[in-house]
């Protein structure tokens, strides 16, 4: 795996943060409030029955949800329209990935 | 009771998804002097580049209006509004009456005074979907380009047009490109990359006047177009408020409930000067994001439910041509600088607080965990500011902290 990545980007949707011992992944919160719906330019986020979505065909990639965002949890994809993490309900994984795959069961998927 | 909006932008989008959270029934009209659905205006240099077409550029869906009820009056003026009666007079000679009213008229293209202007056949402006499609149509591949403003506006027309046309230059008073949200280095690092990509620059210059094709600058240069695209700033459209005896100052003063002067009537977005959280002023804040929140508080306290907007700062997100700049607050303070070849990022820090930044190139990555920390007047010494300094994290926080942040809903 790690040489089928190899001078590869790999653009997450999720972002790990490490430093010494600690560790832990950062996706999209879903806020109520949500600063990236509220500054995008193209009406490309916006809320849909509590999930924060993307409409990447509307995207122009301006990067103002990048500049709103506290948590830092958008980033650009190879077309440089922005993805981020839509609890894989936009996708066809059922539960999400990232908490399929988590080897320490670190990341759960719960209502809070 | 019965809201009405005038205009119908992003403020108005705002306020009338503001209205709809308390108040699902009384009815809201909303009077524009444009044909389409509400667009975000800074689209239109992505629609030259082909980066988004007429249709996608709607802000919300095609059964938006519906959906929440609302009634248009498009393509239509308001020529007075009598506060006393509640009624609005519009230019085809009806009356409109109100109980709730918003002003969120916008800004339009100033045009400096310059001589012999007159005497140029193809001048554009670049603020709406009908300039851009105007300039669209006028424009060849051979075109000679020549835009007046090195701002945000001026340059974005630049990159939406440089692909289709066959030169651009570009004139500004000023001594370096966008002054508004960059420093001298910033201003460099862009200008070197827009540079490389064709576009000349005349910095430091002026149109001493024109001739059909011709400018003569002051610096005694003369620069022959086809085109001219006029792009020194904008002005708030502040006519309407100002006649009707509402207070306006440079825009239409609003408080923090964004509320005008005058009893039942708000403004929002680029015609309203409100406060602004680092300086404790009252500022222009012509972005479209403000323009949404404004009007979204607007229309909250129009129906009844009382709301505060607290946190407005100056805030920009641009890219040219690959190169993205993300810009928030004020360049005051003590200073920290960190660059490479392909990144430039400089932090400004008052008391104990991040009041503005500068990122440019790859710097700008996560800029938002930046903004929220001017936005919420986080007390550095709360976190680990050498590291946050070095990139935006939330390592960076006390665990306490990062625990509110990412186990709760938010």
């Amino acid at each position: 795996m790690v040489d089928a990545l190899k001078d590869k980007k790999i653009r997450p949707r999720i972002k790990v943060e490490q430093q010494g011992s600690i560790s832990f992944a950062v996706n999209c919160r879903h806020c109520t409030e949500a600063l990236c719906v509220k500054n995008c330019i193209a009406g490309a986020l916006s809320q849909v029955d509590g999930l924060i979505v993307i409409d990447q065909e509307k995207c122009v990639g301006c990067y103002s949800c990048i500049m709103a965002c506290p948590f830092g949890a958008l980033m650009s994809n190879e077309e440089g329209v922005m993805q981020k993490c839509e609890l894989c309900a936009t996708n066809s994984h059922g539960q999400p990935v990232c908490v399929q795959g988590c080897p320490n069961k670190a990341i759960v998927y719960e209502e809070r | 009771m019965h809201y009405v909006l005038i205009g119908n932008s992003i403020a108005s989008t705002g306020c009338i998804e503001g209205i709809r959270k308390h108040d699902i029934q009384a009815q809201i009209t909303v009077i524009g002097d444009e044909s389409y659905h509400c667009y975000a205006r800074p689209l239109i240099s992505y629609l030259l580049q082909e980066k988004t077409t007429v249709e996608k550029m709607a802000y919300r869906c095609e059964e938006f209006y519906e959906k929440h009820k609302v009634r248009i009056l498009s393509n239509s003026k308001v020529s007075t509004i009598d506060p006393t009666k509640k009624e609005l007079s519009l230019a085809d000679g009806s009356k409109v009456g109100y109980d709730k009213l918003l002003i969120a008229t916008g800004s339009s293209a100033f045009i400096p005074p310059m001589k012999h202007l007159e005497k140029v056949k193809n001048q554009f402006t670049f603020m709406t979907l009908a300039d851009a499609e105007a300039l669209n149509e006028a424009l060849t591949k051979n075109s000679k380009v020549l835009i007046i403003g090195a701002g945000l506006i001026g340059l974005k027309c630049a990159e939406g047009i440089l692909k289709k046309v066959k030169s651009i230059e570009v004139v500004d008073l000023a001594n370096r490109i966008l002054p508004s949200i960059l420093d001298e280095e910033g201003s460099n690092r862009v200008q070197a990359h827009l540079e490389e990509e064709g576009i000349t620059f005349h910095l430091q210059d002026s149109v001493a006047q024109f001739e059909e094709g011709k400018a003569f600058l002051a610096s005694q240069k003369v620069l022959d177009f086809d085109l001219l695209v006029i792009a020194v700033g904008v002005k708030p459209n502040v006519e309407l408020a100002k006649s009707a005896g509402i207070e306006v100052e440079r825009g239409i003063l609003i408080d923090h409930h964004c509320r005008t002067s005058c009893a039942d009537v708000y403004a929002a977005g680029d015609c309203a000067q409100g406060w602004e959280l680092t300086t404790q002023t009252r500022r222009m804040l012509p972005l479209l994001g403000n323009a949404f929140m404004q009007g979204e508080c607007a229309g909250s306290n129009m129906a009844g439910v009382e709301t505060r907007l607290e946190k407005s700062i100056a805030m920009n997100a641009i890219g040219f041509l690959g190169l993205h700049v993300i810009t928030a607050g004020i360049y005051e303070g003590e200073d920290t600088i960190i660059q490479s070849k392909t990144g430039y990022k400089r932090l400004f820090v008052q008391d104990d607080y991040l009041v503005g930044y500068i990122l440019v190139g790859d710097m700008v990555d996560r800029a938002g965990i930046y903004t929220s920390l001017i936005r919420e007047r986080t007390p550095l010494s709360s976190l680990d500011f050498s590291l946050i300094t070095e990139q935006p994290a939330l390592m960076a926080f006390a665990q306490q902290v990062r625990k509110q942040q990412l186990g709760r809903a938010q």
